[in-house]
């Protein structure tokens, strides 16, 4: 293990911590709660960037942790933060069915995840490519998250946490999409960010509650 | 002045505008305005495409060619015709105190924006903003989808939102990897997500990444076409938002999604061994055809039906795409266009139809023909050129696709066969006593808007009896260039 160097350690050690924060989040049922975590996944995303940059030496990585800490540690967080106090939401427990078997249904999307990511990390050349195969596993994590879960913030916050892999999976990949499409694809995802907080008040006024559990009326009969 | 330019910043500059001055009495006006602008620039860039060839804009930012060139007027000309049935329809809307004059102006401003997105996917160059292009296009629509505010519009624009959602962040994922594939090749540079290096060296780009971008890509952009399994938000979203959104979501976006899967479906072709991507567009296309024929026996309310077809019409065509060379490229791109045409003048017809009857319920909606002869006619003809129909238009490139697959694919005929018949039986039982019998229709105060309804169907028929040759010509460019 001497031969991979520190700064490699040091990614893969931030890669594991949004694995980990991935999982918690699976578990979490306190809207708050929920948000710090996602808050977390957001640092450490920016840190594994940033250690990225500094070993690299590719600028625009430096932009792109910039980015990442701006939007995803400070912006969105506080939004969310926001919204949660407004609707008054934040204590709210999310009746989860048995998280154990989530938890389980989770370890198996992480294998599927680096079965599916090794012959393609085996072809990248970047001292980031170990961690592909957890980018994957953290969409597929977030994935699952918003197929359980039935409150509509915690669904918001598992979108957001798969955007967290999918920037992950570029920094791996590639040492990140070129500088137009990140800044787009950040503008895209505050400006989402937005119009749902918008939506919540009116799914709120209209349902007096964020259950999504109501929103089950459109069928095909 | 650059046409490029000006069809890019019309709707831009006027989407910004009437959130300014959206609630006045003439703002509808310029909605219209605005969408002729960008049409005839959208017409003058044809023009100058046809004569001088591919272009670039913005440095290589903006790729124009023969192929989205087609698609941009299309999407411009629908746009236009759009706005124009939304004047009435909307003032109606607003006198039965169902949209306040506030969400007009969101209305307008979003459907500017809406167009911008579209138009801005269809010409740039780069991938990775075709990507955001495609997420900005769902954005604005979301709010449109909710506009009524009652809870299914709500639950229609949360599912709409969380699914294309879901669906985009795949295609992203997709994108990723291109770009690892690209950047192989031609450097870690900003040009590696351009269509235009890529697709110089697409035979050099790694298979084993290309195959799983591809798998990714068309299962995230397939989202927003409506391909099943993932096609779930579509009747809903249609079905709950105002009717213009419901002909611009089914004629325009659907579209710009399948252009997306196949600008990468050329890559994919380079890189791979033939028919890989060819078969899962296949598999994909079949599967959502009878999905959809299936579902369309069931359905109630007539937006849901008719954006059951919009699917079953996507699948054809995904399938049509599936199969390639040109005669099925063709075909696919007839299709398309059509499809769109068709579709919007449906629905325009559908929502003075459920506006006259207050209510969107298929069995409380009949005898349209007595109250307005011309609604009646037109969602008459209209579905008669939807289910294939000849003389129309729709039947030409149907025939074309089944003779092709015949050829080629015969075992998928009885597959295609079965859809059809099984959706010509569902719709036509439905829609005809809607036309005819006892009226629930009454009169409304503003008369809607018959032109856009007949000029679709004049340009479908026209292209069912005869295609220009100027017209062939580009259509056969368009799909020399899919491959």
């Amino acid at each position: 293990m001497s031969s991979i160097p520190f700064s490699a350690q040091l990614i893969n050690l931030f890669a594991a911590a949004i694995l980990l924060l991935g999982f918690a989040m699976l578990a979490q049922r306190r809207n708050l709660a929920l948000v710090n975590l996602f808050a977390f996944q957001g640092l450490c995303l920016c840190l594994a960037t940033l250690t990225t940059a500094i070993s690299t030496g590719q600028t625009h990585l430096f932009y792109s942790a910039g980015l990442t800490l701006a939007l995803k540690v400070v912006a969105l967080p506080w939004i969310l933060y926001r919204l949660v106090r407004q609707l008054n939401v934040g204590g709210e427990a999310e009746a989860l069915i048995n998280i154990p078997t989530t938890m389980l249904v989770g370890i198996v999307l992480v294998m599927i995840a680096f079965n599916v990511a090794l012959p393609i990390s085996e072809l990248s050349q970047t001292i980031t490519r170990g961690t592909l195969g957890i980018a994957l596993a953290v969409v597929m994590l977030a994935f699952l998250m918003m197929i359980t879960r039935q409150k509509a913030i915690s669904q918001v916050v598992g979108f957001l946490s798969m955007e967290n892999g999918l920037f992950l999976a570029a920094t791996s990949a590639t040492y990140g999409m070129p500088m137009v499409v990140e800044l787009g694809i950040a503008l895209d995802v505050l400006v989402g960010m937005i119009i749902l907080g918008v939506f919540f008040f009116q799914i709120r006024d209209q349902f007096d509650s964020l259950d999504i559990r109501h929103m089950e009326k459109l069928k095909d009969n | 002045m650059d046409f490029f330019v000006l069809m890019l910043a019309i709707p831009l500059v006027s989407g910004a505008l009437l959130t300014v001055v959206g609630e006045r009495d003439w703002a509808p006006n310029i909605n219209v305005l605005a969408s002729l602008g960008t049409f005839l620039a959208a017409a003058g860039l044809t023009v100058e495409i046809v004569a001088n060839g591919p272009r670039f804009a913005f440095g290589e930012q903006f790729f124009i060619d023969s192929l989205n060139v087609f698609f941009v007027t299309l999407t411009a000309f629908v746009g236009l015709t759009t706005s124009i049935f939304s004047g009435p329809y909307m003032r109606n809307e607003r006198d039965h105190g169902r949209l306040s004059k506030p969400r007009l102006r969101l209305y307008k401003s979003m459907y500017q924006l809406f167009m911008f997105t579209m138009l801005a996917a269809l010409t740039t160059n780069n991938l990775g903003i075709l990507w955001v292009a495609m997420e900005a296009a769902t954005l604005t629509t979301v709010l449109l989808v909710s506009l009524y505010r009652t809870p299914a519009s709500l639950e229609a624009a949360w599912k709409y939102f969380i699914l294309c959602g879901v669906g985009i962040a795949q295609a992203l994922f997709g994108t990723v990897l291109l770009y690892f594939a690209a950047e192989r090749v031609l450097g870690a540079t900003g040009n590696a997500l351009l269509w235009t290096h890529l697709v110089g060296v697409k035979a050099q780009l790694e298979p084993a990444i290309m195959a799983l971008a591809f798998i990714f890509l068309l299962v995230g952009y397939g989202t927003k076409v409506g391909l099943a399994p993932l096609h779930n938000w579509l009747p809903d979203a249609h079905a709950e938002g105002p009717t213009p959104v419901s002909a611009v979501l089914s004629g325009l976006l659907l579209n710009v999604a399948l252009y997306a899967i196949l600008r990468c479906k050329v890559l994919a072709d380079g890189a791979l061994p033939e028919g890989y991507a060819g078969n899962l567009m296949i598999g994909f296309g079949l599967f959502t055809l009878l999905v959809a024929a299936f579902f369309l026996s069931r359905q109630k309310d007539v937006k849901r039906m008719f954006a059951y077809s919009s699917i079953e019409h996507m699948g054809l065509i995904t399938f049509a795409f599936g199969m390639g060379g040109p005669i099925a490229n063709f075909a696919g791109l007839l299709h398309m266009t059509m499809h769109s045409l068709t579709k919007s003048a449906i629905f325009f017809a559908v929502g003075h139809a459920s506006q006259k009857t207050g209510t969107q319920l298929i069995e409380n909606i009949s005898g349209l023909i007595r109250i307005n002869p011309l609604i009646g006619w037109g969602l008459m003809l209209g579905t008669l050129a939807i289910l294939g129909m000849p003389p129309f238009g729709v039947f030409a490139s149907e025939f074309m696709i089944l003779t092709h697959a015949m050829r080629h694919y015969p075992w998928a005929i009885p597959i295609l066969l079965l859809a059809l018949g099984v959706a010509f039986a569902s719709i036509f039982g439905k829609v005809q006593p809607m036309v005819f019998g006892q009226t629930t229709a009454r009169r409304l105060p503003h008369a809607p808007a018959i032109t856009p309804v007949f000029l679709h169907l004049g340009i479908v028929l026209m292209l069912g009896l005869w295609i220009p040759p100027y017209l062939t010509r580009w259509f056969h460019e368009a799909a020399r260039m899919l491959g």
